[in-house]
């Protein structure tokens, strides 16, 4: 998953590296680092922004090393959605349990149905629904489409999905 | 200096009739080019014309326009590539794509004889494509078949020529012009999928029975020929997931197009699956052709994306790529 930081560093050499090193040290893939060296907080000390990649397990051992070092950490985000994705789906959406289909995506953690909108034109007739979904990553979103794909298969829905280079996938 | 090329054309309805047209329209150009078709035999479902000094076409297309039938020897299609001495087999039957119909069979008689073969004719290709590759290159004749996937459109002479060295790792595209057809005009008029295609029927855009094309079998026999002759594989139509458009609703096309998409029905080659199944298309990517456009994206290594569209079928436009087949096997 994809983890947004604002940690608080001291105004003193070494301070950063002292940061850095426990997200190497659990495997984390650093994304980007913001070193607000200008600014200063009311308590004096220096904000950073650090965006990383992590396997979640590996989190909290982040953040009490972080803790160990007297690192201030003053905001954890760990959904930073980037890839937004929209499907169609028709069938008997409503009757075949839309809020069980929505909870599948929202469940894996790493995706989310952020929009919905449902067209149902006459009693007994498919309707069609268009699906936004957002994820943490391009695999994250191509593997959401993939588990509503089987979900549906089940209900009886069709899945419209993006085109390929569209998921990026090329 | 001039080469004669005797040739038959087995299969004269829309084709096999543009073929005839194309070659009286372009005879001045071919011959320019040193390349002389002489066509020696014209088959229909029942009758013949053979005529070794070169039958007149303008007569056998009349006389098919008439009459309906061709000419009046009684000799199969078959008899002809098995008995009359020519170098190219021009085959246009109708397409059979469970058991490959006269087609395969025209096709396998034609190498075992030592004669090429240009066609426009899908199900032997696509449920027998390794065979006839192999009959025809142990005969040492040729086999070309640009007209079976996207009509006028070059897709299988590109990837295989034009962009030889690259590798491919892709294709994606609209491989039937039918579904394009019905989806966009139940787009433009936020009407069902029954209604339109009717329309399509009423127009010659669709067949009586549509199955053939709104299923997606159609578009899956075109991804077979591709995925086996740009790809290397050795597929067949069981390795094809298929989804059609007869479930798309006017609604789904409004929900996609609110989010700036249209639907399409896309066939996709990769190196882990051959899928036809309707996809949302944003509005301004260059798959997103209406009409009965056809379009292909073909994703290289070196090249990048090359996208081409065109028409998908038609009797002239078909016969664009035999000629083009035709041309290519001979001119050096």
């Amino acid at each position: 998953m994809r983890v947004s930081m604002d940690i608080e560093l001291k105004d003193i050499p070494g301070q950063l590296i002292l940061a850095l090193r426990p997200v190497s040290e659990y495997k984390g893939n650093l994304i980007s680092v913001v070193h607000h060296h200008e600014k200063r907080t009311p308590r004096g000390t220096i904000p950073v922004q650090l965006v990383f990649e992590i396997k979640p397990e590996n989190l909290n051992n982040i953040i009490s090393s972080l803790e160990d070092s007297g690192i201030g950490i003053a905001r954890v985000d760990e959904k930073i959605y980037f890839e937004h994705g929209a499907v169609i789906l028709i069938g008997h959406i409503v009757h075949t349990d839309i809020q069980d289909t929505i909870d599948t995506i929202d469940n894996t953690g790493y995706a989310e149905v952020v929009d919905l909108n449902l067209s149902m034109p006459k009693v007994k007739m498919p309707s069609s629904a268009s699906l936004k979904i957002d994820a943490v990553s391009k695999e994250d979103l191509t593997s959401a489409i993939q588990i509503l794909k089987e979900i549906a298969k089940k209900k009886d829905l069709l899945v419209i999905e993006p085109i390929q280079s569209q998921l990026g996938a090329t | 200096m001039m080469k004669t090329i005797r040739l038959s054309i087995i299969g004269f309805g829309a084709v096999g009739q543009g073929v005839a047209r194309v070659l009286l329209d372009k005879k001045d150009l071919l011959e320019d080019m040193g390349l002389d078709f002489r066509v020696v035999a014209v088959a229909d479902s029942r009758t013949a014309v053979v005529d070794m000094d070169g039958v007149d076409l303008n007569v056998a297309l009349s006389r098919k326009r008439d009459e309906g039938l061709v000419g009046s020897d009684r000799i199969r299609g078959i008899e002809i590539i098995e008995d009359i001495d020519h170098e190219l087999v021009v085959e246009t039957t109708p397409t059979n794509i469970v058991t490959g119909g006269a087609g395969l069979e025209n096709m396998l008689v034609a190498f075992k004889n030592g004669k090429d073969v240009v066609t426009s004719n899908k199900g032997p290709l696509a449920i027998r494509y390794s065979e006839l590759i192999k009959t025809s290159e142990k005969s040492g004749t040729r086999l070309r078949f640009e007209a079976t996937v996207g009509g006028a459109m070059p897709v299988l002479n590109l990837a295989r020529e034009v962009l030889a060295g690259n590798s491919i790792t892709n294709v994606e595209g609209i491989f039937n012009g039918t579904c394009n057809y019905i989806l966009t005009r139940m787009m433009e008029e936020h009407a069902p999928y029954e209604q339109m295609l009717a329309e399509a029927q009423e127009l010659g855009y669709a067949e009586t029975d549509p199955t053939y094309d709104v299923e997606g079998i159609d578009t899956a026999c075109k991804l077979v020929i591709l995925a086996n002759s740009i790809f290397g594989m050795n597929a067949t139509y069981e390795d094809v997931t298929v989804a059609g458009i007869t479930r798309i609703t006017p609604e789904a096309l409004l929900l996609a197009q609110n989010d700036g998409y249209v639907v399409k029905l896309i066939g996709e080659i990769n190196d882990s699956r051959i899928n036809v199944a309707p996809k949302l298309v944003p509005m301004f990517h260059p798959l997103a052709v209406g009409g009965s456009l056809n379009v292909a994206s073909i994703q290289t290594d070196l090249a990048g994306p090359i996208t081409v569209t065109g028409r998908g079928a038609g009797s002239i436009e078909t016969a664009s790529a035999i000629l083009s087949d035709m041309i290519s096997i001979y001119r050096d």
